[in-house]
């Protein structure tokens, strides 16, 4: 008491020339590390700026005793000085230094922090501050001489969602730690409640990444659907048009960093025309020199893309070296987004999952809205009819092949930022994206849709209890005995146009 | 391994009330339209009939129905008296005795016309017997006597994919012959053929007739005409009108659904 | 009726050329090599090297491989993409028995692997029961992959999966299973496999002797394969797997199970996979699970189509040129190979559909066309 008295005084005290009290100063000057670290935690009640100078000055191991003589500090006191000096740092005029106080002390409150933790609370304006500080306030007082106290600490933590706080609860609600049984239930029932919290910000988190996994996985498939759907086409190249749209990508992340430097952050807009075209170039290539002459031989197809795709890498290995080259996110889409304390959706997957969004909208405008998706559609469903009522049919196997090849190009400056941009690169979304199409069934956009949320998000769920590779064998598995029982998807055009 | 498929010795087929085909209120619907609806039909043993229909009638999805192509959602199928046909695989039904003739001529393309004749010969066609299968002179003299019914007796060795298209209409015609069917289902048998194979295709099924039964689809009436035997007029996947072809010519109904309205 | 046995008018139904180039075969891999490589001394010039050998005896395991896929792909249609699969089992089904009579003599000298020894494990998973026997290796060896090929097969035909959805689905089959070998759990060595094979039933796997044993025994291999198939090829089931091939739908309704001839053939396909496999491993001294790659699956194919599909030496000269390319580019001009093999995808798919025999026996009938237009 007489030192938190002492505190005030020195908070409420016009300040000498040194700064601190003396007789503090001579308490830190004290051979004894123990007498030093009191007097650092009398510093950190203070709520003084003057402290933080002290401190830091203490901490450089320039502070001079009454005798002029520099203190020394051992590594205790050194991390005891870090402490205060967060808890001083709690007072700080800026929000966003509070804020990284609150974190820090958050993280490792004890007992002596109790104190100055409930005048930082009573100051606090900011309201996420304040819930940082109640929760660390609640964890200092867990272990304080009264029930009361404790119980009411153990409540107040049931609001958390932070891992270490259930461990700290889930102790407290053991005989061994806890002799009072109105406390042991209290930090159960909180207990109960932050694991609760915890499940469900896990559960939120793995539906994100599978929804971010199925977005990549519905940028990759969508353009084979298309071209699978309209002319039957198996494009064992597709993943390599992923690849042309992430070199892409890096080729405008080049150009902007070397002619435009001031807008580099904005290469990755430039990339998504860029991209688009560079792919959907490629693909009229692709078709008007090898895929139209097989048409109506699907395994042939088959073969000759597959040879295609062995060119395009070997070609992208001798334009930009067999290495991995770096593709770096703007500024604008890294971070992340905090919706609870324990997890952060980074920005750049949140932007894929709405660029993926994106495209899918214009994919659904361009085939239902005008008339080369109806034409296309008519493609799809019935070529020689189409043929008969005037559909140019070879010409719209180009645009629709080019517009396949195009959208791989998008998901590609997608893949860019989130994966290694390599010459093998597209080799790794083949088998997926063919599992996409297959489980959706073909020519069908919604089934393309659904079966490549679904499978993100499956894989997600699997991953975190049998490992990712597991899971992976599992959900090819999976869709292998799935197609047994529906050999035509998940959406399947039925009628007597189907089969053959 | 079950060879189910090739097992069933084909049973002597029951007709005992002189029925060999029995459609009982069949249907079946694709994403809501409905192929057939409430379809019932009776061939008789021996019987040669014709069936019309204007295009989306039903008729292909009928014969996709007794073949096993296609799954019925309701309604009773028999062969004879006892063969549920509901409940067979496609093999199943071929070796019960019925031959089904498709629209667009499906023959072995890569295959000689006498391979393609010794494949549909009646006999053991299990895998496992195949391996040592070798075509015995009777069964050589079967081929060559159907090869002179179908007058391809001189493109015997050739590639079956070489023939002209009212060639392969009739090669499949002589697959079925082989095959030795006792319904034989016939979808536009005739199409794409001169007047003169036309005829000589109508005496050939008028000869059939009586030993087998005969349900024959087509559009050309003069054809039906020559056949002679009763025709049944299908319409939005059930009967429309059964009779003699100039019955169902006069019926108001038929007129309609042809002319329009 | 005429009762031949049907082994007297098989042999009748293959042409005397055939037989003749067979005898040559046989004389060249099972006599010649064998001696110029055992017997004539190394500087001189008729002396067979070890690195021909070995090029030579792993060229006929991947020619019983592309006689196999042949058979499935160029006579029945059925396009798999898994058959780099059937043969990694074969291979890793003896290379069990490859790893246990290393012994002791592992870098680490324990009875168990050396990977086993690595990932601290202290005894043989169950599955490795019996590994130590060249029998069960044997056995092993025929029954894995034709089982995985069956169970796999008989849901597939029976669901009647066709056409690109089933080579998609054998991708799909032969890259999970790669993942799944590629895991160290799974007790298969992970990414390195096996390899440091020391000897086979006692002898070692280095000497000359074993090399031109195992070189004779895939020679036989190759030349039986070739005999079976030209003998199911021939027969009525092979007429029937045309006949699949052209129009299912007429198959069924003729009365025949397109299910039963699909699964046979399949799973005898991926029995000689699996054998040429077993002979494969212990000629080149590794197997991991790389061998699953979809890229070495859709390799078979284009063997198969470089030479010529739907015969039976086409694959045998499309399995040669291909590899022998392979070593020639990967050496020579190692940038170029997969420009090389892109371009042999697309120009036989393009133009060449059946293969150096097709374009081989167009130039013969048009050489007899301007003899006869001449005469």
């Amino acid at each position: 008491m007489r030192h938190f008295l002492l505190a005030l005084f020195c908070c409420l005290s016009l300040h000498a020339v040194a700064g601190v009290d003396t007789a503090v100063l001579k308490q830190l000057a004290s051979e004894e590390s123990d007498d030093k670290i009191a007097a650092i935690q009398k510093l950190a009640r203070s709520a003084d700026p003057d402290a933080i100078k002290t401190l830091h000055d203490l901490a450089e191991g320039t502070l001079k005793d009454d005798k002029g003589e520099d203190i020394t500090v051992n590594n205790r006191v050194r991390r005891e000085i870090d402490a205060a000096l967060a808890a001083l740092r709690l007072f700080d005029a800026d929000p966003v230094a509070r804020l990284s106080a609150a974190k820090e002390v958050a993280a490792n409150a004890d007992a002596s922090m109790a104190p100055v933790l409930a005048k930082a609370l009573a100051k606090e304006s900011d309201p996420k501050i304040k819930g940082l500080l109640a929760e660390a306030h609640a964890l200092a007082t867990l272990k304080d001489a009264k029930p009361e106290v404790r119980i009411a600490a153990a409540k107040a933590l049931a609001s958390s969602a932070d891992p270490n706080i259930k461990a700290v609860l889930k102790a407290q609600s053991e005989e061994a730690n806890e002799a009072e049984s109105l406390v042991r239930r209290a930090a159960f029932q909180s207990y109960l409640e932050v694991k609760d919290r915890l499940t469900l910000a896990e559960t939120v988190g793995k539906i994100f990444s599978g929804l971010s996994l199925g977005s990549i996985l519905l940028l990759a498939a969508l353009g084979l659907a298309i071209t699978y759907g309209v002319m039957g086409v198996i494009n064992m190249a597709h993943g390599e048009l992923l690849m042309i749209g992430a070199y892409a990508t890096f080729g405008m992340q080049t150009l902007f960093r070397n002619h435009l430097p001031d807008y580099l952050d904005w290469y990755l807009l430039a990339a998504v025309p860029v991209a688009f075209f560079a792919a959907a170039g490629v693909g009229v290539l692709l078709e008007r020199t090898v895929i139209r002459w097989l048409y109506g031989r699907p395994l042939e197809t088959l073969l000759a893309t597959w040879g295609l795709s062995l060119m395009l890498i070997q070609a992208a290995r001798v334009l930009f070296g067999a290495q991995n080259v770096e593709v770096a996110n703007p500024s604008w889409m890294s971070g992340g987004l905090e919706i609870l304390p324990s997890i952060v959706l980074p920005l750049n997957r949140i932007v894929i999952v709405g660029f993926s969004l994106f495209v899918l909208a214009l994919v659904w405008a361009l085939m239902n809205k005008t008339r080369l998706g109806m034409f296309v559609r008519a493609v799809t469903q019935n070529r020689p009819m189409a043929g008969c009522v005037g559909v140019p049919t070879t010409r719209i196997d180009t645009v629709a092949f080019a517009l396949g090849a195009g959208i791989a190009g998008l998901g590609g400056v997608a893949l860019s930022q989130i994966a290694n941009v390599g010459p093998d690169m597209g080799q790794g979304y083949i088998v997926d994206s063919f599992m996409v199409v297959v489980l959706g069934g073909v020519g069908q956009l919604a089934g393309a849709v659904w079966a490549a949320l679904g499978l993100g998000i499956v894989s997600k769920f699997l991953e975190s209890w049998a490992g990712a590779v597991i899971a992976k064998i599992v959900v090819l598995v999976f869709i292998i005995v799935f197609i047994q029982k529906r050999p035509q998807g998940l959406f399947a055009l039925k009628g007597r146009f189907v089969e053959n | 391994m079950s060879d189910s498929g090739h097992m069933l010795i084909p049973d002597e087929v029951d007709l005992s009330h002189n029925v060999i085909l029995y459609l009982d209120q069949i249907s079946v619907s694709f994403d809501g339209f409905k192929a057939l609806n409430d379809l019932t039909l009776t061939i008789d043993a021996g019987e040669l009939r014709c069936i019309i229909g204007p295009n989306g009638a039903g008729k292909t999805t009928m014969m996709d129905v007794i073949t096993g192509k296609t799954r019925a959602d309701k309604g009773k199928a028999f062969f004879g008296q006892t063969i549920n046909l509901r409940e067979m695989t496609e093999p199943e039904i071929a070796h019960a005795g019925i031959g089904r003739k498709f629209q667009k001529p499906t023959i072995f393309e890569n295959l000689t016309v006498f391979e393609n004749l010794e494949l549909a010969m009646k006999m053991d066609k299990r895998a496992r017997t195949s391996l040592f299968a070798w075509l015995d002179d009777a069964g050589r003299d079967k081929v060559l006597d159907v090869l002179r019914q179908i007058r391809l007796d001189g493109e015997s060795e050739r590639q079956a994919g070489l023939l002209s298209h009212g060639q392969k209409q009739w090669l499949e015609i002589g697959m079925l012959l082989m095959q030795d069917p006792k319904l034989l289902l016939l979808d536009e048998p005739v199409a794409g053929m001169t007047d003169d194979e036309t005829a000589r295709t109508g005496e050939l099924f008028k000869s059939l007739a009586g030993k087998h039964s005969l349900v024959v689809v087509e559009h050309d009436m003069a054809f039906i005409e020559q056949l002679g035997g009763k025709v049944t007029v299908l319409h939005e996947g059930s009967v429309l009108a059964e009779g003699s072809l100039a019955t169902v010519q006069n019926d108001q109904r038929v007129i309609e659904v042809y002319l329009g309205r | 009726m005429n009762r031949t046995p049907f082994i007297v008018r098989f042999l009748q139904a293959t042409p005397k050329s055939g037989w003749i180039s067979l005898a040559v075969f046989a004389l060249l891999t099972l006599v010649i090599i064998p001696v110029l490589h055992l017997a004539v001394a190394e500087g001189s010039a008729f002396h067979v090297s070890s690195y021909v050998v070995t090029l030579v005896g792993k060229i006929l395991c991947y020619a019983i491989v592309a006689v196999a896929m042949d058979l499935i792909w160029g006579y029945a249609g059925i396009l798999s993409l898994g058959h780099g699969l059937f043969f990694a089992l074969g291979g890793y089904a003896f290379g069990m028995y490859l790893m246990r009579q290393i012994g002791r003599d592992g870098s680490y000298k324990a009875d168990l692997p050396d990977f086993m020894v690595f990932l601290d494990w202290k005894e043989l998973p169950w599955y490795w029961t019996g590994s130590d026997s060249f029998i069960w290796a044997a056995v092993l060896v025929l029954v894995v992959p034709a089982l995985v090929a069956f169970a796999f097969g008989f849901f597939a035909f029976r669901s009647r999966i066709k056409g690109v959805y089933f080579s998609i689905i054998t991708q799909a089959m032969t890259f999970a299973a790669m993942l799944l070998f590629f895991r160290n759990e799974t007790g298969f060595g992970g990414n390195n496999g096996f390899t440091d094979f020391k000897r086979i039933l006692g002898h070692s796997i280095t000497s000359p002797e074993m090399r031109v044993t195992l070189f004779g025994l895939s020679a036989l291999m190759l030349m039986a394969t070739l005999v079976l198939g030209r003998y199911i090829v021939t027969s009525k089931f092979g007429r029937v797997l045309a006949a699949i091939r052209d129009a299912e739908s007429r198959v069924m309704f003729l009365g025949y199970n397109p299910l039963y001839y699909k699964l046979a053939i399949w799973t005898l396909s991926a029995l000689l996979c699996g054998i040429a496999g077993a002979l494969y491993v212990p000629q080149v001294g590794i197997i991991n699970p790389g061998e699953m790659s979809t890229a070495n699956s859709i390799e078979i194919a284009i063997w198969v189509a470089v030479g010529g599909r739907a015969t039976l030496i086409g694959p045998v000269i499309g399995a040669a040129i291909v590899n022998l390319s392979k070593s020639f580019f990967t050496q020579a001009f190692p940038e170029y190979w997969l420009f090389f093999l892109g371009a042999l995808f697309v120009v036989v798919t393009l133009w060449l559909p059946n293969g150096v025999v097709g374009l081989w026996q167009q130039m013969r009938q048009q050489m007899q066309q301007k003899r006869r237009a001449k005469a």
